[in-house]
């Protein structure tokens, strides 16, 4: 211990500099103004004073628990101390050579959508669109059996709405009992209401009355029936579970939409996927990525690793829910973004930039140049092809939010044309679980010139890594990256100084993100009394820094999920290619406080929907001594005010009358009071 | 049954003691008793992701209109429902709209054509976030505009300000009290028990910001207690539409029945960045027809349940841009330039549509492309906030702004 002071300021050595300025891409040293020297903690505007001021020993304990983790468990302030501050640091840094939690393994295994390739997921999690084409009779059923059960049920289902919303305009066809034939396409229906009940069909959301002619009398007894209806939660869950597997799935198109909801979510993860697979194969995809990442969250072995993963793919945000984004995203996060937190920026660049899931998300999948040959009439097609044209909005958010920040001197022209070096970077059937695929048709030829480099006439798919090579490497994205990274890592409005070093860091590197994450954690300001306690936790990292702090059990990291949506940040659910703010107090309104409070309240009370919380193991600590109890939680002292609330409520004899009824009907209930109220407590919501 | 103005007396000397009553709540108890004193509220609505002004009114005097949208331009008033609805005999609303229509008639609804900012970006998040601190082109500042246009008060209601948004938007953020509130009977800790103690925790806290949120924050359950106990009927049997533009709304009525001192409401909706499909196959469905449906309902739905009370507010909607004249190859349109603003209520010269067109011609477009901006937001914002909320310092709301052609005269003086 205490050797971070002696090492951190002096972390970067001359033979360094001076080697990397001899490897640096020379397309920089062309193009570039000096960059701003280079200034100290100490010489920042007067605002940014305190992060001239070192921590003492203890808080940096606690900086290193707070920033670089989720938060602790109880305990990890001590693993921390035996290890060593820079020891830790470094394993932190190098996740690869810290074995993973078992347990969280073990509960990973389940969420089989994570390990899986886009058109695996595409046919294993059949999304709305393939249900569609099957339907239509434009796309073969699967071959697997049980999965086509399933598609031939939704499908019908689909043809079934569709004659609904028909019969109004008395175009009544024949519902048609799909094994395995296509059914009545193309009928007579007007376009507009055939596009109503396609959006409908579409909305994974919808899932009223998904068979009127599966009855629950035919599949349970009159006793079971009123199980379903009036029996306890236990109860109603030992009846799905002895339920043979052959009638569960009759049986879930059986309920009412609010009991299918109830069941669904008491399940237990291998019977709940398998529920959800049967009515909305897609939303399983989702549910293991929320699932996953906040299994992670919790339990990995890896918590700088995750809090990265979850920094990128915020920077680089897709939406779930945008088409062919349902099936693509998990694939995106394990091979376009996991891969690359400690990897070179220009590959994390690249990656996301072929990725089909931002070629989706962005449009630029579509994206035809004005004159590419793809765009020209075609005198002899069978019908006229829709004409195609020019997306801007890939290259606009590329230069924006990904590399050059909006301040980054770029213009209008610049987006044009870096749009049009990306023309003919698309998806291998977009709809049906393809790849990247870089078609020459679509490309547009011309020259382009894009932040004053001149990309020839007559390129191809290269026209579009020249873009991502001038950007990877341009000082202001170097800048910007840097700004972000500071701004989630050390404080909204992180100083000039730090901003700066690691933009030299960045460029030095040939933007390696593992030496300029280094570079950030061992620099003396995000040491400092500016930085400490200094973000404000987003929802998400509340939530789970509840969790550990109580050493709570995940049950179900699905109802946690919701529970996280009611606190407002619904994981791969932020519509806006900006991703949530780095900037946390942006997060602090009166609505959001009320409900941190109330979930801190009910996790403290065991009655968190989906997680386990040991109240017990609070007693002995709180009989002896409340206080020891809140500091075990925060991990270190609570403020005067803090405790001395607690205090008095603990000595209002009201409360206590109220209490002392209740000890006599369950546990007792101050630990839990204690707990809850420190966890709603302001210091927790900083970290 | 007591009334809930009578709970509210009662509730009000229950929070602050006999002769401690903040002048909000008294004022707020004793509304109907002085009229005088009831306070106008302006309602502010953002469509995020830029609405295409265009197909929202449409021109259809103008032929460019047609020529430059073959696939997506909303056909020539015929009575259909598939054509737009006419307004002036050059504009009329698109056919989702019809829901707006007996406003327009009424006089209570008017548009505002060719309006947006002076800045020139394309980016939603830019343009939003100038639009909404009300400071084109200047990223410095902190606050919002609607913050900025509420009048420094002592004892500030904490209800003066809402929106009904899971977060606090830009528009609100500043140094007047303001709070977003996702539901209103939500609005409380759930142990009441241990209320009193987070709200010292929070309330002694020396920690700045959580302090400042946390004191608005119990204030404001308070008044909400008041509001939780009377269950909401829209009057008039109205019904809002199911979505969240008109969940809001009918939220917003219900704090506005409340008479607890709203001054200033915001809400947003978003999904009109429309870049493909914009136009169904039929030009009255698809993307935007869908949403207008339920913009439009809404409005009405809010309009009609408010009755007379809409003498005293006033709804103004706004898009951080509008959208390119000319379809894109994707049965849509790309970020563009000017926009529309529809302004409703009780004291709006309505009927008319306000603004310089500029048209449509070829060299008529901002970069040839895109609808010229011929009024600044700002200048309908400035008359609202001097209007409605009676400050006249625009030069404090709206910093740099100095309105040169303008329109005037939206509002009754």
């Amino acid at each position: 211990m205490g050797s971070v002071d002696r090492e951190v300021p002096f972390r970067s050595t001359k033979i360094l500099v001076a080697i990397v300025l001899l490897v640096l891409c020379p397309l920089v040293l062309a193009k570039d103004k000096k960059p701003p020297k280079k200034i100290k903690a100490s010489q920042n505007p007067p605002q940014y004073a305190a992060f001239a001021k070192p921590l003492p020993q203890t808080d940096k304990l606690h900086q290193a628990l707070d920033r670089l983790t989720f938060g602790p468990h109880p305990g990890d302030l001590q693993t921390l101390e035996q290890t060593g501050l820079l020891k830790w640091i470094e394993m932190e840094l190098h996740p690869e050579r810290v074995p993973e939690n078992p347990i969280l393994m073990q509960r990973l295994e389940p969420l089989a959508s994570l390990g899986m390739n886009i058109h695996d997921t595409y046919t294993h999690f059949p999304p709305p669109q393939m249900i569609i084409a099957v339907a239509r009779g434009k796309a073969p059923l699967p071959d697997d059996p049980e999965l086509r059960a399933i598609v031939v049920r939704l499908a019908d289902r689909y043809l079934e709405k569709r004659n609904e919303a028909v019969s109004a305009t008395a175009v009544r066809s024949p519902v048609t009992q799909l094994p395995g034939a296509p059914g009545v396409l193309n009928s007579n229906l007007p376009t507009d209401v055939q596009k109503a009940v396609e959006s409908k069909a579409q909305d994974p959301n919808d899932d009223s009355d998904l068979d009127l002619k599966v009855k629950l009398e035919t599949i349970l007894t009159p006793d079971q029936i009123n199980v379903l209806r009036n029996g306890k939660p236990a109860e109603k869950r030992a009846l799905l579970e002895n339920l043979p597997a052959d009638k569960r799935t009759n049986f879930v198109w059986a309920l009412r939409p609010k009991q299918r909801q109830q069941l669904i979510a008491m399940a237990p993860v291998e019977l709940r996927r398998e529920l959800m697979l049967s009515v909305n194969p897609q939303g399983v995809v989702t549910n293991d990525l929320t699932e996953g990442k906040l299994l992670r969250a919790i339990y990995s072995n890896h918590q700088l690793e995750e809090l990265l993963l979850d920094f990128w793919f915020n920077h680089f945000n897709v939406f779930i829910n945008k088409g062919s984004d349902r099936f693509t995203v998990p694939t995106y996060e394990r091979e376009a973004i996991r891969p690359y937190v400690f990897g070179k920026f220009y590959d994390l660049l690249l990656a996301t930039a072929k990725s089909p899931a931002m070629l989706f998300y962005l449009d630029n999948w579509q994206s035809e140049g004005a004159d590419s040959q793809a765009n020209r009439p075609r005198p002899f097609a069978a019908k006229p092809q829709p004409k195609r044209g020019l997306n801007e909005n890939y290259g606009r958010e590329l230069m924006e939010l990904h590399t050059l920040g909006v301040d980054g001197g770029y213009t209008q022209q610049d987006v044009i044309n870096a749009a049009r070096c990306f023309t003919g970077w698309t998806i291998a059937g977009p709809r049906k679980g393809g790849g990247f695929e870089y078609n020459d048709k679509m490309h547009d030829k011309g020259e382009k010139v894009v932040l004053g480099h001149v990309i020839r006439a007559g390129g191809g798919m290269n026209d579009g890594i020249e873009v991502l090579q001038i950007l990877a490497h341009h000082p202001s994205t170097a800048h910007f990256i840097s700004l972000q990274l500071a701004r989630r890592f050390v404080a909204d409005d992180p100083p000039p100084s730090l901003v700066n070093r690691m933009a030299d860091t960045f460029l030095r590197t040939d933007g390696d993100l593992r030496e300029l994450t280094r570079m950030m954690i061992e620099s003396p300001e995000f040491w400092s009394e500016g930085a400490y306690r200094a973000k404000v936790k987003t929802p998400f990292e509340m939530v789970v820094s509840a969790v550990r702090a109580t050493n709570g059990d995940v049950t179900s990291a699905f109802l946690l999920g919701q529970e996280l949506n009611k606190l407002g940040e619904p994981l791969y659910r932020k519509i806006e290619p900006t991703g949530y703010s780095n900037a946390n107090a942006e997060w602090i309104s009166s609505a959001a406080l009320l409900d941190r409070m109330n979930f801190a309240l009910a996790l403290a009370h065991n009655r968190v929907p989906g997680i386990k919380v040991d109240v017990a193991q609070w007693q002995t600590v709180s009989a002896q001594n409340p206080m020891a109890l809140a500091r075990q939680i925060l991990q270190q002292d609570p403020s005067e005010q803090t405790q001395s609330a607690i205090q008095k409520a603990l000595n209002d004899p009201e409360l206590q009358k109220q209490l002392a009824q209740n000890a006599k009907a369950g546990p007792p209930q101050v630990p839990s009071l204690i707990a809850g109220l420190v966890i709603g407590s302001p210091e927790f919501q900083r970290r | 049954m007591p009334t809930r103005r009578v709970f509210l007396k009662s509730s009000a000397l229950a929070m602050f003691g006999v002769g401690s009553v903040p002048t909000w709540l008294s004022r707020a108890v004793y509304a109907k008793d002085a009229p005088g004193e009831r306070k106008k509220i302006l309602i502010a609505i953002f469509q995020r992701g830029a609405v295409d002004g265009l197909n929202v009114v449409i021109p259809h005097g103008e032929p460019a209109y047609y020529g430059l949208r073959p696939s997506i331009a909303v056909p020539r008033p015929d009575g259909s429902e598939r054509s737009a609805i006419d307004l002036d005999g050059h504009f009329g609303l698109h056919p989702a709209l019809r829901g707006m229509k007996p406003l327009w008639d009424q006089r209570q609804l008017a548009i505002v054509e060719a309006v947006g900012s002076p800045d020139p970006t394309r980016s939603h998040f830019d343009a939003q976030d100038y639009m909404e601190s009300g400071t084109p082109g200047l990223k410095a500042t902190t606050d919002g505009w609607l913050n900025r246009a509420l009048q420094p008060e002592p004892h500030p209601c904490p209800l003066r300000a809402v929106s009904m948004t899971p977060d606090l938007p830009r528009s609100l953020r500043g140094k007047n009290e303001a709070l977003a509130i996702n539901k209103i009977d939500d609005f409380q800790v759930k142990d009441a028990r241990v209320a009193a103690t987070f709200e010292s925790m929070y309330g002694t806290s020396p920690d700045q910001v959580l302090n400042g949120t946390g004191r608005e924050t119990f204030e404001a359950i308070k008044i909400m207690q008041s509001i939780q106990k009377a269950p909401y009927t829209p009057a008039n049997g109205v019904h809002y539409p199911g979505g969240r533009l008109g969940q809001s709304l009918q939220q917003i009525a219900r704090i506005i029945k409340a008479d607890v001192g709203l001054e200033v409401a915001f809400t947003d909706v978003g999904g009109w960045d429309t870049h493909v499909n914009e136009v169904g196959p039929q030009p009255h469905t698809g993307q935007l027809a869908n949403l207008l449906h339920e913009f439009g309902d809404s409005l009405a739905a809010f309009s009609q349940d408010m009755g007379d009370r809409m003498a005293d507010i006033t709804v103004v909607t706004m898009s951080e841009f509008g959208r390119t004249v000319k379809e894109n190859g994707d049965r849509g349109t790309d970020h563009g330039h000017a926009n529309v603003m529809f302004v409703l209520g009780g004291d709006v010269r309505g009927g008319k549509v306000y603004g310089d067109w500029p048209g449509l011609a070829q060299e008529q477009l901002y970069e040839s492309r895109d609808l010229n901006v011929t009024t600044d937001f700002r200048a309908v914002l400035s008359e609202l906030v001097q209007k409605q909320l009676g400050n006249r310092e625009i030069t404090s709301v709206f910093p740099g702004f100095t309105t040169t052609r303008s329109v005037r005269g939206i509002l009754a003086a």
